[in-house]
């Protein structure tokens, strides 16, 4: 067991997965000698060679294309958007194309291939580096969704999500990328998708999040547990398909739920996530189905005092934990 | 007056094609007219409710995808691929599956409109309706095939009107930079449904553009079916040698409305449609077969024969197939089933309204 970062547990996650089968390769900008804009793919192009680590012109619809294409001749392409913000140029590839060519040909074909793409803000990235993009892609049954939110969970997430047959998109809070440390174990393991973990145990309400704003919603937790409040926090970890039982089961519980996310409010990921609790968790409930979320402005303004205003943060949380427990 | 020797000196001699090529094709591209003009019966009758169709492009796509290797080679083909997909080893029974949707249609078990063929068994992979996308599926497919070293070629087609897309651009530039096993096929036919191709086009030809990519790009005209098989042969012999991709524009004519919901007299006229039929395939080849002593008046009533029952029987069975069962339309999805993913029961439209069936506050 050692303490790693955040991007340390993914570069390893692909290093150990590159190494057990040759099918994998990676593709990208700026993926090859240079590593990475933010170095996720470091070391790979001096150990794996220029064919199986693809520096690609600026082309996100190539780079995803591309890898339904490798992905049906029998490769396992892991790539790599440099910005989530940047993923819309390939919105076509991933949502006409990746999401439906196993459903659209009666499971004739399928495109077993991993996305990663860093998002999210609160590293004065503005308004094209701080994207929050996951509902775009949860909504698009087909597509798996995995946001991660600790260094344990992302390299075990991903061998999972490289050796899953269906497309993952892996969002990875780029925030978190150095900031965030965990025990990662030596050997191999996998976490599995479609899992979500209870990440502290609460009676009064459950907060549920993922990504930074799962380590948000524990600090807001930690917060107002001097208070006498006590909360329960799910970490989704996977979006699509979504745990919907582990959720459930802790908002019965608690009877009350508060839903975290760093994106625009209005239909954001949250939004399904408190339907689905108001819907089947409805005779259970002692209060309002809540959200602490992102202000619906396009995206995320530069200057640092905007950017703070945009970003949820565990004092926004625990606020909302505190009007939720006193409902 | 001589009879000329149909061994000797036959016309796909000179390119390489033998007497038994020549006759196959031959029966390809007849075959796939006549299925094409059956499912525009089937239309009009009131049968099936859509169809896309290729006529004036069969004898451009069975030369093409000719010097493929079945199940080896891969193809991305398009709407109107019709003779790619029957070249490429498609049976007549899978194209007319495919206009009834049945359970047993292949490409897609009844999920996709007509025309939107595929099948996994042929290394044809399934098309789908946004136009272009399937041109990075190829290169992809010949990406991996240097990287694994298959000695496999990947070839895609579209029209001119397609071949505008950004997924084209992005996809050349890539193919040519790596210089991969890829063939990409235009089929010109000088419209984008109704836009003419002086509208879609600042050049002549799409072949043109090629060399901005760094590739070769050929003209042929795509009713000269030997001329087509001598550009994909040479196309498919750079690529699989490591030459690198070829862009192949073939001039082809759409003898028919973009499909059977569109109009084409309100956008050409009666003289222009009566001048596009001198450019169809079949007659032409067919007389250059039956001049060469290639196609004997015994084999052409033989093929025809074989034609009509081939056309009678993808027709009758696929009438007689069954639809497919709204209790598979979850499936595939994903590879897996996930039972987590199942809405309550009222989320499915169910009778019996909101909470009626299974939810936990059902009491009486």
């Amino acid at each position: 067991m050692a303490l790693k970062t955040y991007i340390e547990a993914i570069r390893e996650g692909l290093v150990d997965e590159m190494r057990r089968d040759e099918s994998i390769i990676v593709l990208g900008e700026d993926v090859g000698k240079k590593g990475g804009v933010f170095l996720a793919t470091d070391g790979l192009w001096a150990e794996f060679g220029d064919e199986r680590v693809i520096d690609t012109p600026l082309t996100e619809s190539q780079i995803v294309g591309t890898s339904i294409g490798a992905a049906i001749n029998g490769l396992r392409p892991v790539a790599e958007i440099q910005f989530a913000d940047f993923i819309h140029p390939a919105f076509n590839q991933l949502v006409s194309e990746a999401a439906r060519l196993r459903y659209r040909s009666n499971n004739g074909y399928s495109c077993p291939m991993v996305v990663r793409a860093p998002y999210g803000g609160g590293v004065h990235g503005a308004l094209y580096h701080s994207q929050s993009v996951e509902a775009f892609f949860t909504h698009v049954p087909g597509l798996k969704v995995v946001i991660p939110s600790t260094p344990y969970d992302a390299k075990g997430l991903l061998r999972s999500s490289i050796r899953d047959e269906d497309p993952v998109l892996f969002f990875e809070h780029k925030k978190m990328y150095r900031s965030v440390r965990g025990d990662v174990p030596d050997g191999e393991y996998t976490v599995p998708l479609g899992r979500a973990a209870v990440t502290r145990a609460g009676t009064q309400l459950t907060v549920i999040g993922y990504g930074l704003m799962a380590h948000y919603a524990l600090e807001a937790a930690e917060r107002v547990e001097d208070e006498g409040i006590s909360a329960e926090v799910v970490d989704l970890r996977t979006l699509r398909p979504l745990d919907k039982e582990t959720v459930l089961d802790s908002v019965r519980k608690t009877g009350k739920c508060l839903v975290v996310y760093e994106d625009n409010r209005f239909g954001g990921y949250g939004a399904e996530i408190s339907a689905i609790v108001a819907e089947e968790a409805f005779d259970y409930l002692d209060g309002p189905v809540t959200r602490i979320a992102g202000p619906d402005v396009p995206a995320v303004p530069y200057n640092h005092v905007l950017e703070d205003w945009f970003m949820v943060n565990p004092e926004k949380i625990a606020n909302g934990i505190r009007k939720l427990a006193a409902y | 007056m001589a009879v000329p020797d149909r061994n000797l000196q036959h016309p796909g001699a000179a390119v390489g094609l033998s007497v038994d090529d020549l006759v196959e094709m031959y029966r390809l591209v007849a075959l796939t007219r006549a299925l094409d003009e059956r499912m525009w019966v089937l239309n009009r009758a009131g049968q099936i409710p859509f169809v896309i169709s290729g006529q004036g492009h069969e004898g451009a796509q069975v030369a093409i995808t000719w010097p493929l290797r079945k199940q080896h080679d891969w193809v991305a083909p398009y709407y109107r691929s019709i003779a790619t997909c029957l070249t490429f080893g498609m049976h007549p029974r899978d194209i007319m599956t495919a206009q009834y949707a049945t359970a047993s249609d292949p490409s897609s078990g009844g999920r996709q409109m007509p025309g939107h063929y595929g099948s996994h068994e042929h290394n044809l992979i399934s098309v789908s309706s946004p136009v272009a996308t399937q041109l990075l599926h190829a290169v992809g497919i010949a990406l991996a095939a240097k990287v694994r070293k298959t000695d496999q070629v990947a070839m895609t087609f579209m029209g001119e009107g397609s071949s505008n897309q950004g997924d084209v651009h992005e996809g050349l530039n890539f193919a040519a930079i790596h210089k991969l096993p890829f063939v990409f096929v235009v089929e010109n036919n000088g419209y984008a449904i109704s836009v003419p191709a002086a509208k879609e086009l600042s050049v002549e030809d799409v072949a043109t553009r090629a060399s901005g990519y760094g590739m070769p790009g050929v003209v042929v005209d795509g009713s000269d079916v030997l001329a087509c098989y001598a550009a994909a042969r040479d196309a498919v012999d750079r690529a699989r040698s490591g030459g690198g991709p070829t862009l192949i524009e073939a001039k082809v004519t759409r003898l028919t409305a973009h499909s059977s919901d569109d109009q084409q007299t309100k956008y050409r006229s009666e003289e222009e449609l009566a001048a596009e039929k001198q450019r169809d395939p079949l007659p032409r080849f067919r007389a250059q077969l039956s001049d060469a002593g290639v196609l004997t008046d015994e084999i052409e009533q033989r093929l025809a024969a074989d034609i009509k029952a081939a056309v009678e029987d993808a027709t009758d069975y696929a009438e007689s197939q069954p639809d497919p069962d709204p209790a598979t339309a979850m499936r595939w999805v994903y590879a897996e089933e996930w039972p987590s993913e199942t809405p309550p029961a009222w989320g499915m439209g169910e009778a019996g309204g909101h909470g009626a069936a299974g939810g936990h506050g059902e009491t009486s």
